[in-house]
């Protein structure tokens, strides 16, 4: 296949080289370049493609049922989304949110909610695997929407120390403001928080880049690549594997936390040493008899 | 207690007079009730505490060497750098040489300080206070000195070296000022302008991937940068490297949000500075120029680590909370005929914090 392109490019160039001045030649050109484009952007856009999920009719029909059942007093019985009485959502719309992100909210706990709040915490899975792929697939087919990431995207069977280092550079740049640097998570307004990263799931690292969950934001994968993401989820997880060096970590907060302990125990136990230095000491009772 | 007799000290302006410090002395106002009775420690009156207490202050000192010998021999068994021991997941080594070194100067200071409260010699001792005033002697004596130097030196009497000395000594300012000069040049219109140019790109920082709209989805954030820091000459060298990129970079640096065009509220005078509710803003924040990212895509509000300062992208980054005291400057984007994102002019206000010379803009 790639040879027989080839031949053809080169055949194609070699003609279009003998007779650029013709007036076809620029056609040709804009033509050749117009379908490339569209052609590889087809095949390299699978966020917003329909993915199989949803051509499985009883798959979603069982996600349908389960939905009626679990979701739809918050996010409405065609996933429509609720609206409270002052404007504000109740549940939002399901439609096009694709079946990464049912993926992610069902099969980390997230969803369904305990209970409302300013945000969802991750908690043991209510869903099966399977109740949760059935979930993906009803919502899946109520409109476009990043599909269930395939495994070989995430499994970080190719990336080598080079991947790693191009990966901290993603997660210096896009992924520290929020999680920390070490992906200890950190505190948003409000009560909000962005999660600890570390024994995060792979899968669940790429379907939450993928489609934004609660505050964070979407880094599609045409702005970061699936190559890229893999790399950034392979340096968290180097993270997790390195010995913390320089001695306690102190939760890897940085210098507030160890500022912290260093003012607390450091200068409080020098302040104990200094207190005993004055203190008296040991008298002799016999000594005032003598 | 006869051998304490020492104790006793002269009485100021008495020399022939002593004063026991335990006694109470009357005459001033209020009585003098002079200090407690002196009680002797064990170790003064106990051989065996004496002893005891001597074994254990020459043992800290001895285990104190005998860390000081652990950092050595730590120092040369333990692995450090690309595969170093570890310990309880700590580095071994790092763990080890703090612990026997902070080990070895503890025990010294301890042992220091119970040699000192338990063998060295225990008496009270009373310094009394004296006046601060040098005596009358010792002033005339120095005024004199002062006088006759002033004489003998003629300063008072030859203006013309005493006037050239002080010249010579105003000059010696010009060494100390003029290289202050090295501190400068001063910035000009470097703080008013950024590298970005009607029709740069707005490529992803990291990869330099030119961004086209259909690629950002609503509720996404893209660290960006200007397509300038990824271009390369004819040679291939990259046209900004070290101190310049970084120097370009602190200014330049901008986020791209995509919000639904409804919940968009920008002033008249912005309404094209978008594509498609896409809108780019100047990462550096208007307070002290902390880089900012932590974007919440729900509420829409960005917020600095530094100082909490939030704003509030979808009404021109309105200020919310905190100490900034501008909106974030908002970079016009458009697209160029590839259909990829592209400033449309450079930032129309300075970006970063304020300054002496931004004045109200």
């Amino acid at each position: 296949m790639r040879k027989l392109s080839a031949r053809l490019s080169a055949r194609l160039s070699a003609r279009l080289s003998a007779g650029r001045r013709r007036r076809v030649a620029g056609l040709v050109v804009v033509a050749s370049a117009l379908l490339l484009t569209g052609g590889t952007y087809a095949v390299l856009s699978p966020a917003t493609a329909q993915d199989d999920l949803a051509a499985d009719a009883a798959l979603v029909d069982r996600g349908r049922e389960l939905f009626l059942v679990g979701c739809s007093s918050c996010h409405g019985k065609n996933a429509e989304g609720i609206m409270t009485s002052d404007g504000t959502q109740y549940g939002p719309s399901l439609v096009g949110v694709g079946a990464a992100a049912v993926d992610f909210q069902v099969g980390t706990g997230r969803m369904p909610l305990a209970q409302p709040g300013v945000q969802a915490p991750k908690k043991d899975a209510l869903y099966t695997p399977e109740e949760t792929r059935a979930l993906a697939a009803y919502v899946a087919s109520l409109g476009p929407g990043p599909a269930i990431p395939e495994e070989t995207k995430y499994d970080l069977e190719e990336v080598d120390e080079e991947g790693i280092v191009r990966g901290g550079q993603f997660f210096l740049t896009n992924c520290t403001a929020c999680h920390n640097f070490a992906g200890a998570g950190g505190a948003l307004p409000e009560g909000k928080y962005a999660p600890s990263l570390s024994g995060v799931a792979p899968k669940a690292m790429y379907e939450a880049m993928l489609t934004g969950p609660q505050q964070m934001p979407v880094f599609s994968d045409q702005v970061i690549t699936p190559e890229d993401k893999e790399n950034v989820i392979a340096y968290v997880k180097s993270l997790e594997e390195e010995p913390s060096y320089g001695g306690f970590a102190l939760g890897s907060y940085g210098p507030v936390a160890e500022g912290m302990f260093a003012w607390l125990l450091g200068i409080g136990a020098l302040v104990g040493f200094a207190v005993w230095i004055g203190a008296n000491s040991v008298r002799s009772k016999k000594g005032t008899k003598a | 207690m006869s051998e304490r007799r020492d104790n006793e000290m002269a009485v100021p302006g008495n020399d022939d007079a002593t004063l026991d410090p335990h006694s109470a002395q009357s005459g001033d106002p209020i009585d003098n009730p002079g200090l407690p009775a002196h009680r002797p420690r064990p170790t003064d009156i106990d051989r065996a505490a004496e002893k005891r207490a001597e074994r254990q202050v020459a043992g800290m000192f001895g285990l104190a060497t005998l860390c000081a010998l652990l950092f050595g021999v730590a120092y040369f068994t333990l692995d450090i750098g690309e595969d170093p021991d570890t310990f309880l997941g700590l580095g071994a080594s790092n763990l080890a040489l703090g612990l026997a070194l902070g080990l070895a100067l503890l025990l010294i200071g301890v042992g220091a300080v119970q040699w000192a409260r338990k063998l060295m010699s225990d008496h009270e001792i009373v310094e009394m206070r004296h006046p601060v005033a040098s005596s009358e002697e010792d002033r005339t004596a120095t005024l004199a000195a002062l006088r006759q130097g002033t004489d003998d030196s003629g300063i008072a009497r030859r203006p013309l070296i005493r006037n050239s000395l002080l010249g010579a000594v105003a000059a010696l300012g010009i060494p100390a000022v003029l290289p202050l000069r090295d501190l400068g040049p001063l910035p000009g219109t470097a703080l008013e302008e950024t590298v970005w140019k009607p029709g740069m790109r707005v490529v992803n920082d990291v990869s330099g991937l030119a961004i086209k709209p259909a690629q950002v989805q609503v509720g996404q954030l893209v660290n960006a940068e200007p397509a300038v820091f990824f271009a390369r000459d004819e040679e291939g060298e990259p046209l900004l490297e070290g101190p310049a990129l970084q120097a370009a970079k602190v200014k330049a640096a901008v986020i791209l949000v995509k919000i639904e065009p409804e919940q968009i509220n920008a002033l008249p005078a912005r309404a094209d500075w978008g594509v498609e509710g896409i809108l780019c803003y100047s990462k550096i924040c208007t307070h002290v120029g902390c880089p900012i990212s932590l974007y919440e895509q729900q509420t829409r509000h960005v917020l600095c680590p530094c100082h909490q300062s939030t704003f509030d992208l979808a009404d021109n980054a309105k200020v919310l909370f905190g100490p900034a005291a501008r909106p974030l400057p908002q970079l016009p984007i458009g697209l160029d005929d590839q259909g990829y994102l592209v400033a449309t002019s450079g930032f129309q206000e300075p970006v970063g914090p304020s300054f002496w010379e931004r004045g109200d803009r």
